[in-house]
């Protein structure tokens, strides 16, 4: 479970949260909110990545604070452009990436790529240039790069926003078979659908968390 | 686009990095210390018999030095003005020898195992405060964002020629320089995010 406790983030002047508590339990959560809403922001919360001005983030009871390195072990990242977080010119030397860093060996590292790339149906790029796959294929490596680090959990900050509608319902599959807690920060309501609950996010303040029956019709609302 | 790495199973492919980079020193000192055109054509046809021999085609030997054409042109023009036609022809052939010649290299070189290479090669400087794992990881980021970089400039060019902005430099450079910043600071956050430990 993760555990959001009276959480403000502020950047020098400028606050983007606004005491946020929140319990996160649920198998599917999706962040929804305006563009500087705060949403992402806070997804960054999540893993460490960005450590909060004022309360606390406990991830299965580890505080970001102290616990930052084991806390992203276990919560994935996934970036809204993942030309941004494929690190390796090649697809198979990127997968290896992370498991390298937690010290995996060798075997183990190989068998784990040859079993995410089967699962989308990627097997033959396993040489191919990262920087040559399609948008969609490009996704999908940075999702399998964090899965094969098995974590727990798996934020992803708008994984479908860059995509074209073909790759973004490929995205979207591989997002719903996760067997992860999957947090994802979207403006893609149809994406959500399905989910177990909604977070509106609105001037870096939670204003509805609820069924995405609820929430979502109420977000809508606000942003028409 | 910038093609490194090209899968394949030839003994090239095959062989370890190490003697790959020793093969890639040796044969550079020797083109330069070598002052025979004769002998600059001879290398020239072998690095390009390679190529074959490695699975690689010579449609890829000619990607390599395409980039760099206008430069050739511009040292055989500037050689054949200043020294005579014959120097001219060695200097231009004994670049795209050597162009060619590292290019053999990383082809046939995953950059994994050859940044592995490079950072136990480097360890020797740890007494120093380098530290080799950093290194390995800085040229590997180039090698991959050098084509994404070269992306980003042809958008914004593209972007800049739609406002007939296309001549400005300036135009160009601060939104590449801008989106670069950007982008760095979403890479160190993924790079913190998948585990990495300096």
């Amino acid at each position: 479970m993760i555990d959001i406790r009276n959480v403000s983030l502020a950047y020098g002047e400028r606050t983007v949260l606004h005491d946020v508590s929140l319990h996160l339990r649920e198998r599917r959560i999706a962040i929804v909110g305006a563009n500087g809403s705060g949403k992402s922001s806070f997804a960054r919360l999540l893993n460490g990545l960005v450590l909060p001005t004022d309360g606390d983030v406990e991830v299965d009871g580890m505080n970001t604070r102290n616990k930052g390195k084991d806390i992203r072990q276990k919560v994935g990242f996934v970036f809204q452009n993942p030309d941004n977080q494929i690190v390796f010119p090649v697809v198979e030397e990127d997968l290896a990436f992370g498991m390298k860093n937690l010290g995996l060996p060798k075997a183990t590292i190989a068998q784990k790529i040859d079993a995410v790339l089967a699962r989308y149906d990627m097997t033959d790029l396993k040489e191919h240039p990262a920087h040559l796959l399609s948008g969609g294929q490009k996704q999908l490596l940075a999702i399998s790069g964090v899965l094969v680090m098995d974590p727990a959990y798996i934020v992803m900050d708008e994984p479908t926003t860059l995509l074209d509608l073909r790759n973004k319902r490929r995205v979207a599959r591989a997002i719903s078979d996760l067997e992860q807690t999957v947090i994802l920060v979207t403006h893609d309501l149809d994406l959500i659908s399905d989910f177990d609950r909604v977070i509106v996010f609105d001037e870096g303040r939670v204003i509805a968390d609820d069924t995405p029956q609820a929430a979502i019709p109420l977000y809508v609302a606000r942003m028409t | 686009m910038l093609d490194l790495y090209s899968p394949g199973t030839s003994l090239l492919h095959r062989l370890s990095p190490a003697p790959k980079l020793l093969a890639l020193m040796i044969g550079a000192t020797l083109l330069f210390v070598n002052e025979s055109l004769v002998l600059t054509v001879a290398a020239l046809g072998t690095v390009l018999a390679l190529f074959p021999a490695a699975q690689l085609t010579l449609r890829q030997a000619g990607q390599q030095v395409r980039p760099l054409l206008w430069i050739f042109i511009l040292f055989f023009v500037l050689q054949w003005w200043l020294s005579g036609l014959e120097l001219a022809a060695f200097v231009v052939l004994r670049l795209a020898t050597l162009i060619l010649l590292a290019s053999l290299v990383t082809l046939t070189t995953r950059s994994s195992d050859m940044i592995d290479t490079m950072t136990a090669g480097l360890r020797f400087l740890k007494p120093f405060g380098v530290n080799p794992a950093k290194v390995g990881l800085a040229i590997s980021l180039a090698l991959r964002f050098i084509p994404v970089l070269a992306q980003i400039t042809q958008d914004v060019r593209e972007a800049q020629k739609a406002r007939g902005l296309e001549r400005s430099v300036i135009a160009v450079a601060m939104p590449v320089a801008i989106r670069a910043i950007k982008m760095a600071d979403d890479i160190s956050d993924a790079i913190e995010s998948r585990g990495y430990r300096p």
